[in-house]
């Protein structure tokens, strides 16, 4: 009955989505009636709730008789995997994006008391829009539901590299990032049907974009630390097309998270705001379409499924070719944005919008080519880190280069920049450059990225001097955290591409191993045994001048399914991390791969901090605007 | 200097326009000697390879190919595809479900004397996902897509 109350679910909150997006588009014409838009988007909302908390009931009591849970789940896993065994697969997935999709709209309802009536109707009508085309994917294409007689005895079981406390919750931060961003498109869209873009459209929108923004970084943050220690190989971001398919939507939020505070606070920067809102969502359904249709891995296993692959992409091209549309109707509708001269904080933050939209530009081509080609000529190629690195790291120094100028700009014209503040980064800069010729072996961008972002913890800091600490508002702080945030992950990210030591080796037991400052004693192995696994574990103690620490890496084996998982050891010290892996046995000898790696830390350290930079500006916002109404404002 | 408002909008379009022409410029540039392309041993065999060049080889480990050498930590082996038989050497822990009748892809350079120097190694994790076609570049890809 648990799935039929789901399913059943599903199908109302669809038709209320449609009844809701017939509402929005009758308006006026119903009188009091199209008051019921926002009631009925919040019942929407509850319902896909329901749909979705029935979804993890079944996984949670293993209910064999349904397909998915079959499919996925495993009575022996621990608790915890059954719960989040519910997303870790295509239809729970997609079951979790519509959820957040719907429960959205109905927080948009609840709470959204600032804008026009008019232009919240609109979005919300957009909103039931998007979430129709995913409940009719999910329901025909994706049905979670699906029975299965006679129900098997076991189920199959969750990949075992997915058995993650870690990435147990991953998925859901990265979805509700992604889908959070539906609303800035959603209100992107209504503003240009009711031609009210403006400064009320872009704070009623920067919340929103603050927390996706926020949610997206955690999210990324977290599954690139998950991919550094359980995948085994060392590396942090691997530029694999799934990843480039969060890192997209995360750099169009990150450019419309600036362009939307010269809206807000200048009135400039209508139109490329709207477009950039409407880019945002629809590269995080792109990277839904290239995850889920599983074009990624080969046009032709397009053709394997082509319900949903085709499904997911006219969704794609109806929101996104109509949202396109829509703009190029209205565009000349929306009036000219209060001017600004080149040298000014809107024009730096024009100038960081290029960047980020030049960084995204090539992320994109380097993630579809692969696919464009094979479809055009059958080659197979693959795009790697080669590429990106080559391409982003340059542009990444631009733009901290241009953070040690831009926060200090004054907003319509500067006509005297102060070049005194500015030249202490630059002098930080300088040094820090020549100091990384103590270690004379790294190469030039890694280099170049150490000294940038020593410069740029200088400048993050500098909108701090002069002001009194205790009256700076909460966005300033957040803006500060952030952009040391950057400097902070870019200090890990040129070390661990440079500074990394690396050693491979059979060992015999007794055998001592030299990686970087550390000495390695190979103590030998002991099986050892898990609630669905078994694993030989190696016994390491890794000493440097007066400390010793026991390291005990593991191999491990599933059997359902019959996967070999590797699990890393990792000793972490202030300066660095020690990861240590265990391979497989030679004759006496054990494999033995160990990495020395300075600061990598710094790179998810930098990461976290960049993300609470943007909770404190949201925090900052919904305080400084709770309770302001902004309907007058709007008329204005 | 300042710019009167429709001059501005006409500014910024174009500036936004040389940065979109910009950016597919230098993605082209990076892309003409930095994607990696997919060979079988069937090409190779067919002189269908450039020596030097980042590629991925795809095929099958040739049943009784595996040498383990005496540092323990290197490898040779045969990938084929039934057609073409290619040596591959490998220094590193090769993955757990790297073994013999298996697909695997080795990422890497072909040296003149015929043999792949592979600097990585990516073997199929999980019967499960293993594409229709066999040897296809899918095998991994499909792995790291349902990983994350």
């Amino acid at each position: 009955m648990i799935a039929e109350a789901g399913l059943a679910a599903l199908w109302l909150a669809f038709s209320l989505a449609l009844l809701q997006f017939g509402l929005a588009v009758a308006g006026n014409r119903l009188g009091d009636l199209k008051t019921l838009v926002a009631p009925v988007a919040v019942a929407q909302g509850i319902l896909t709730l329901f749909a979705f908390a029935m979804l993890i009931w079944l996984f949670v009591r293993t209910d064999l008789s349904v397909q998915l849970v079959a499919a996925n789940s495993h009575s022996a896993k621990p608790f915890i995997y059954r719960f989040s065994g519910a997303w870790g697969n295509h239809e729970g997935s997609m079951l979790l994006w519509v959820t957040v999709l719907s429960a959205a709209g109905a927080l948009l309802a609840l709470f959204e008391r600032r804008l026009p009536e008019r232009s919240l109707r609109a979005t919300l009508g957009a909103q039931a829009l998007l979430a129709l085309g995913f409940f009719g994917f999910l329901l025909i294409a994706s049905n979670p539901f699906t029975r299965l007689n006679p129900a098997p005895p076991q189920g199959q079981g969750l990949n075992p590299l997915l058995q993650d406390p870690g990435l147990a919750f991953h998925p859901p931060t990265l979805y509700l990032g992604y889908v959070g961003l539906s609303i800035a498109f959603s209100l992107a869209v209504g503003a240009l049907i009711t031609r009210e873009v403006g400064p009320a459209m872009a704070r009623a929108m920067r919340p929103w974009v603050l927390g996706a923004w926020v949610l997206l970084t955690v999210g990324i943050v977290a599954g690139s630390y998950w991919a550094y220690y359980e995948l085994g190989w060392g590396g942090w971001w691997f530029w694999d097309p799934v990843e480039n398919a969060s890192l997209m939507p995360w750099l169009a939020a990150t450019a419309l998270l600036h362009s939307i505070n010269v809206l807000a606070a200048r009135g400039s920067l209508r139109a490329w705001t709207v477009m950039l809102a409407v880019v945002a969502f629809s590269m995080s359904m792109i990277g839904t379409f290239l995850v889920r249709s599983g074009i990624l891995t080969s046009v032709h296993s397009f053709a394997v499924d082509p319900t949903r692959g085709g499904f997911i992409l006219g969704l794609l091209i109806f929101y996104t070719g109509g949202a396109l549309l829509l703009f190029a109707l209205r565009i000349a509708s929306v009036r000219e944005g209060a001017r600004f001269d080149p040298v000014s904080r809107e024009g730096a933050l024009v100038a960081n919008n290029l960047i980020l939209s030049v960084i995204l530009g090539t992320v994109f081509v380097g993630t579809l080519y692969p696919v464009a080609v094979e479809a055009v000529s059958g080659e197979k190629i693959s795009v790697g880190p080669p590429y990106f690195n080559a391409v982003t790291g340059p542009l990444v120094l631009i733009l901290a280069a241009l953070l040690f100028i831009g926060p200090l700009l004054r907003w319509r014209r500067d006509t005297r920049p102060n070049l005194r503040r500015i030249a202490v980064p630059a002098l930080v800069t300088l040094v820090a450059f020549a100091l990384t010729f103590v270690a004379p072996e790294m190469n030039m961008l890694p280099r170049l990225g150490l000294a940038f972002a020593a410069g740029l913890i200088a400048a993050s800091v500098l909108p701090l001097v002069g002001r009194d600490l205790r009256r700076t508002p909460l966005t300033i702080w957040g803006m500060v955290v952030s952009h040391l945030g950057i400097a902070v992950a870019m200090i890990g990210a040129a070390s661990d591409a440079s500074l990394t030591r690396e050693t491979l080796a059979a060992a015999r037991i007794g055998d001592v191993l030299t990686v970087g400052p550390w000495q390695v004693r190979f103590n030998g192995v002991d099986p050892v045994a898990g609630p669905n696994w078994t694993a030989i574990e190696g016994h390491l103690v890794a000493t440097r001048g007066d400390t010793a620490i026991r390291m005990d890496p593991q191999s491990r084996y599933f059997s359902s399914p019959p996967t070999e998982t590797n699990e890393a050891a990792i000793a972490t010290r202030l300066d660095g991390q020690l990861y240590t892996v265990i391979g497989r046995r030679e004759g006496d000898r054990w494999q033995l791969r160990l990495w020395w790696k300075p600061m990598v830390t710094f790179i998810w350290l930098g990461g976290a901090l960049i993300a609470l930079g943007g909770l404190l500006a949201l925090i900052g916002r919904l305080r400084r605007e709770r309770g302001r109404p902004l309907v007058a404002e709007a008329r204005a | 200097m300042s710019l009167a408002p429709k001059h501005q909008r006409l500014v910024l379009v174009l500036l936004a326009v040389a940065a979109l022409i910009g950016a597919v410029m230098l993605a082209m540039w990076g892309l003409s000697d930095r994607a990696a392309y997919f060979r079988t041993p069937q090409d190779v065999a067919a002189g269908r390879a450039e020596v030097g060049v980042p590629l991925r080889l795809g095929g099958m480990v040739e049943k009784g190919s595996i040498q383990r050498m005496p540092d323990g930590v290197s490898v040779a082996f045969v990938l084929t595809d039934g057609v073409g038989r290619v040596p591959v050497t490998f220094t590193g822990i090769v993955p757990d479900l790297f073994k013999e009748n298996s697909g695997a892809i080795a990422e890497g350079e072909l040296g003149r004397d015929g043999t792949f120097a592979a600097t990585n190694i990516l073997a199929k994790h999980d019967e499960r996902y293993m594409p229709p076609q066999m040897g296809n570049q899918a095998a991994e890809m499909m792995t790291r897509e349902t990983v994350k």
